[in-house]
């Protein structure tokens, strides 16, 4: 009878349980220790500190900063991402699937290395561009001043884009073309069509693509990192970084941590619910089957023209920065001119058999990123399971607790996992590398969740059933039927995680210890101690690791690739 | 072989009620259908033999074997239940070939290897797929996939196998082919069968016996084929069965009128119902071909309002009185007569048979 229970029922109970315990665990108790630092101070409510922190010029600064940025940033990522997904779906724009795939290109570029090219390019006086351009025109200053919100705004565009792009790009092929021709055949014009029927059917994706943006931007570290703190312009995860690094981690500058972390927790809230209102509302949008001939615009003499803007974009976003990179990293010294005898393999040489440093960051950056998605693939298909096929009690924490990780910037974690875990509640684990991984795995659950819940939600119930009156077990059937049918969509999670965690910063750059740097905080390091050369080389080798690794994705879910 | 007893079944989800005081025995070896409208709770009860649903009430017997009970809380995991069962959507494992998806029954048995090979390729020689046992499924046709699933559900020999709506993703010529397979399947291997559909049609070709369910999930009428089509108990059974005409009927000086009408109907009173037919408690029913359409007078009149070739028979719409009836006629029946009718036409009606059931507000019903 007792056996009969367990083997029936028990099995819900039990995967319930266990994924609600790792979710509270891993991300709900640190951001809820967040919350409760900010506002609680010996266990009563004290407001007038959070006053006084957010009213210090620094962090009013800060703050303003932030919402400048992530301002700036998704209007003009709105814009190019609109206009590029029209181009490409919507004219007859030649080699439009290789430029699809082309604008997806800077998805896959780590932004702060995208930053340190930048600031190689136009920094004031010795960016390659402006030295360039002064020499050319005989100009006493410099053309344009990486240093500054303009500049963080642009690198940091050309990075984002993509988000509302894949979104845009994605709705106006789904669409239904009948729609329009509905409307043409009533007499509209083209200009009309899009003004009254497409455009209002594609503003839920663009404001969804819009808002992924502005969450990115508003808690984004590596750009404003290197081409921000400088000149002494801080963003909200910036500042969090400056105050704990500087006091060495002392209580008061925590404290001031949380309390700028809350306001990211609060904001980032808000902007997926606010996503949520709009994809809610978006559902009317006809998704049409797989016949589909959409009205395309002839550009007719626009056609060359355009098409040789969009390569311009690619090259100045994505080449040059890119072989910036490579060219700098392979430079005996940084600054001299790019000449055969000037570059050798010498740094490479350096940076992956000699130099300590570095060789234990790509390590540790290795096997991190390793065990993180390897775990993090895991629990993801167990709560994700629990999520989408249980039919258990109890089910809406679940629910409520596996949208938390989309939400919770890096800053956030790295800041809740070293109040949990630097010893307060018994276990230890500041300056090891475990307290990295607990944190990657927080860090990229969402990932994880997203993409095996893709992958079950195509697994019909009969099937699974289907197995259950055959008469395997519960387990047997996930063993036999589930994993094989979703194991696409597990291995697509576990790069999904690897690839990012390999070059990691922003959580990573507030929890390494002196023997647990990873790839990503070297690379900061290193540009910060103005050793410009070893940080290109360095970036370099995780360009090359990248793009290996997104081939390999490639090959495996052979999919369109998804914003995530 | 088993037969399967539900004793007083209850089902809520939340406060949503499902099913209640459910009874229903199915006899060893028996092909019994459950009939009924879409949202009848009629998968339900497959699922709670199943036991991929929990009672809220009553319990369940497979053969000997209490498989559910509400007040005992037993719930047997449908891995124990020894069943067979046949999904809508085919259930065919995406990523097992033919012969893979059809041994594992007998893998999660236990069964010896080659004994296992054997029975598997008997259980493909009994679906006809001999030859495509290395294919994948998604190189088999939708009614190819079927029957790896009926072969999948047979081969560890259950007890009882359970079908939802296994035909209705067919097309109508496999539909009529796998009607006549899983008869014949079943007349061979002896299982007792429990099917569900909202196909009338499939229902009578197949079944032993039918259960008619309504809407709220009562079982209307149980018993063979013949008896539900020739002896509705009620006119929701009758209507549910085929298109179908109920006339509000009227005694007058000995004679059938069409209620509040001169139409008159040539018919025999039923006997000993005077009373009742005079309260107006009763009401007739009949079928479109139940219906006569003469040229001649002296029959009820009507005027045709519509006609509608669909090949073997014509479609009428006849209006009598303010009342409008369905009736069909053979095409050749039609050619006899001289030419076919034709909308305005003024025709004669003779009425072959009339059913006479309990009228409860299935006039209103009716017009719905």
């Amino acid at each position: 009878m007792i056996r009969k229970l367990i083997g029936s029922f028990g099995i819900a109970e039990i995967l319930l349980a266990l994924s609600v315990l790792i979710l509270v665990l891993v991300v709900a108790v640190p951001v809820i220790l967040i919350l409760w630092t900010a506002l609680f101070v010996n266990g009563s409510l004290n407001v007038k500190d959070i006053v006084n922190i957010l009213s210090r010029p620094d962090t009013y600064e800060a703050l303003k900063n932030s919402l400048v940025i992530a301002g700036g940033v998704t209007f003009f990522s709105t814009i190019i991402g609109v206009f590029f997904a029209w181009l490409v779906s919507r004219t007859d724009l030649p080699f439009k699937e290789t430029m699809k795939v082309l604008f997806l290109v800077p998805f896959m570029l780590p932004s702060f290395i995208g930053a340190l090219a930048w600031k190689m390019l136009l920094s004031p006086r010795s960016g390659y561009v402006n030295k360039f351009l002064s020499g050319l025109f005989g100009w006493d200053g410099s053309l344009f001043n990486i240093y500054s919100l303009t500049g963080i705004i642009a690198v940091e565009t050309m990075y984002l884009f993509p988000f509302v792009f894949i979104q845009v790009a994605g709705a106006l092929e789904r669409m239904d073309p009948t729609l329009e021709e509905s409307a043409r055949i009533s007499g509209a014009g083209l200009i009309t069509i899009t003004r009254r029927i497409t455009l209002p059917l594609m503003m839920p994706s663009i404001a969804a693509g819009a808002l992924l943006v502005s969450l990115y931007s508003l808690a984004h570290f590596g750009v404003p990192a290197i081409l921000g703190t400088e000149r002494g312009i801080y963003n909200i995860p910036t500042k969090i970084y400056e105050q704990i690094y500087q006091s060495g981690g002392s209580f008061v500058a925590i404290r001031t941590g949380t309390i700028l972390s809350s306001i990211l927790i609060i904001a980032a809230g808000l902007i997926l619910y606010l996503q949520s209102l709009v994809l809610k509302a978006g559902r009317f949008q006809v998704i049409a089957g797989k016949s589909m001939r959409p009205m395309l615009l002839k550009l007719r003499s626009l056609k060359i023209p355009l098409l040789a803007f969009s390569i311009l974009y690619i090259l100045i976003t994505v080449v040059l920065p890119t072989a910036t990179i490579f060219l700098v990293g392979s430079l005996k010294t940084y600054g001299i001119r790019f000449t055969m005898e000037n570059m050798s393999f010498d740094n490479l040489k350096y940076i992956l058999f000699q130099w300590k440093m570095t060789k234990d960051a790509i390590w540790n950056s290795f096997y991190l990123s390793l065990a993180a998605a390897f775990v993090t693939m895991i629990v993801g298909t167990l709560i994700s399971y629990t999520i989408v096929k249980m039919k258990v009690r109890g089910k809406f924490i679940l629910e409520f607790l596996g949208v938390l990780p989309f939400s919770v910037p890096g800053t956030v974690i790295a800041l809740g996992v070293i109040l949990v875990w630097s010893g307060k509640f018994g276990i230890n684990l500041y300056n090891t590398a475990w307290i990295i991984f607990v944190a990657y795995i927080a860090r990229y659950m969402a990932f994880s969740l997203k993409s095996n819940s893709a992958a079950l939600e195509q697994v019909d119930d009969s099937l699974e059933e289907a197995a259950r009156a055959c008469g395997a077990t519960h387990w047997q059937t996930l063993k036999d039927i589930v994993i094989p049918l979703i194991k696409p969509g597990m291995v697509a999670a576990f790069f999904l995680i690897f690839l990012p965690a390999l070059r990691e910063l922003t959580t990573s750059v507030l929890l390494y210890g002196p023997t647990t740097r990873t790839i990503g905080v070297a690379i900061y390091a290193l540009n910060e101690d103005g050793e410009t050369v070893y940080a290109a080389t360095l970036a370099s080798v995780a360009l090359v690791i990248i793009i290996v690794g997104q081939l390999v994705i490639k090959r495996i879910t052979r999919s369109r690739i998804e914003g995530v | 072989m088993a037969d399967v007893i539900l004793e007083k079944v209850g089902k809520t989800y939340g406060k949503h009620r499902i099913l209640s005081d459910f009874s229903v025995t199915i006899q060893d070896g028996e092909c019994f259908t459950f009939l009924g409208p879409s949202g009848c709770g009629k998968t339900v009860i497959l699922r709670l033999i199943a036991g991929f649903e929990r009672l809220t009430d009553g319990r369940i017997f497979i053969g000997d074997q209490l498989v559910s009970s509400a007040t005992d809380n037993i719930h047997l995991p449908p891995e124990a239940r020894k069943i067979g069962m046949v999904f809508q959507d085919y259930a065919v494992w995406p990523h097992k070939s033919v012969s893979e998806n059809i041994v594992y029954p007998l893998q999660m048995q236990k069964i010896e290897e080659t004994a296992a090979k054997e029975r598997t390729l008997a259980a493909i020689h009994l679906v006809n797929l001999t030859g495509l046992e290395t294919r994948m499924p998604f190189q088999l046709s939708g009614g190819q996939q079927q029957r790896v699933a009926l072969a999948r559900a047979l081969v560890s020999r259950p007890q009882v196998m359970l079908l939802d709506e296994p035909l209705s993703n067919l097309d109508a010529n496999l539909r009529e082919e796998m009607r006549f397979e899983i008869t014949r399947l079943q007349k061979q291997t002896g299982v007792t069968i429990l099917y569900v559909t909202h196909d009338q049609e499939v229902a009578l070709a197949i079944s032993d016996r039918v259960a008619v369910m309504d809407k709220t999930g009562r079982i209307r009428q149980v018993g063979p084929p013949d008896d539900i089509y020739e002896k509705p108990v009620d006119p929701f059974v009758f209507k549910f069965m085929g298109i179908s005409n109920f006339i509000p009927i009227e005694y007058r000086d000995g004679r059938l009128f069409i209620r509040e009408s001169d139409a008159l109907i040539g018919c025999p009173v039923p006997e000993g119902d005077m009373d009742r037919l005079q309260s107006h408690e009763l009401i007739a029913g009949c079928r479109p071909y139940d219906i006569e359409l003469v040229h001649q007078e002296g029959h009820t009149q009507g005027k045709i309002q519509r006609v509608i070739y669909l090949g073997a028979t014509i479609d009428y719409r006849v209006a009598v009185g303010r009342k409008i009836l369905r009736v069909q006629q053979d095409v050749r029946d039609a050619g006899q007569g001289g030419v076919p009718f034709r909308t305005g036409d003024s025709v004669g009606l003779k009425f072959r048979d009339l059913k006479w059931f309990e009228n409860r507000g299935i006039d209103a019903e009716e017009e719905t």
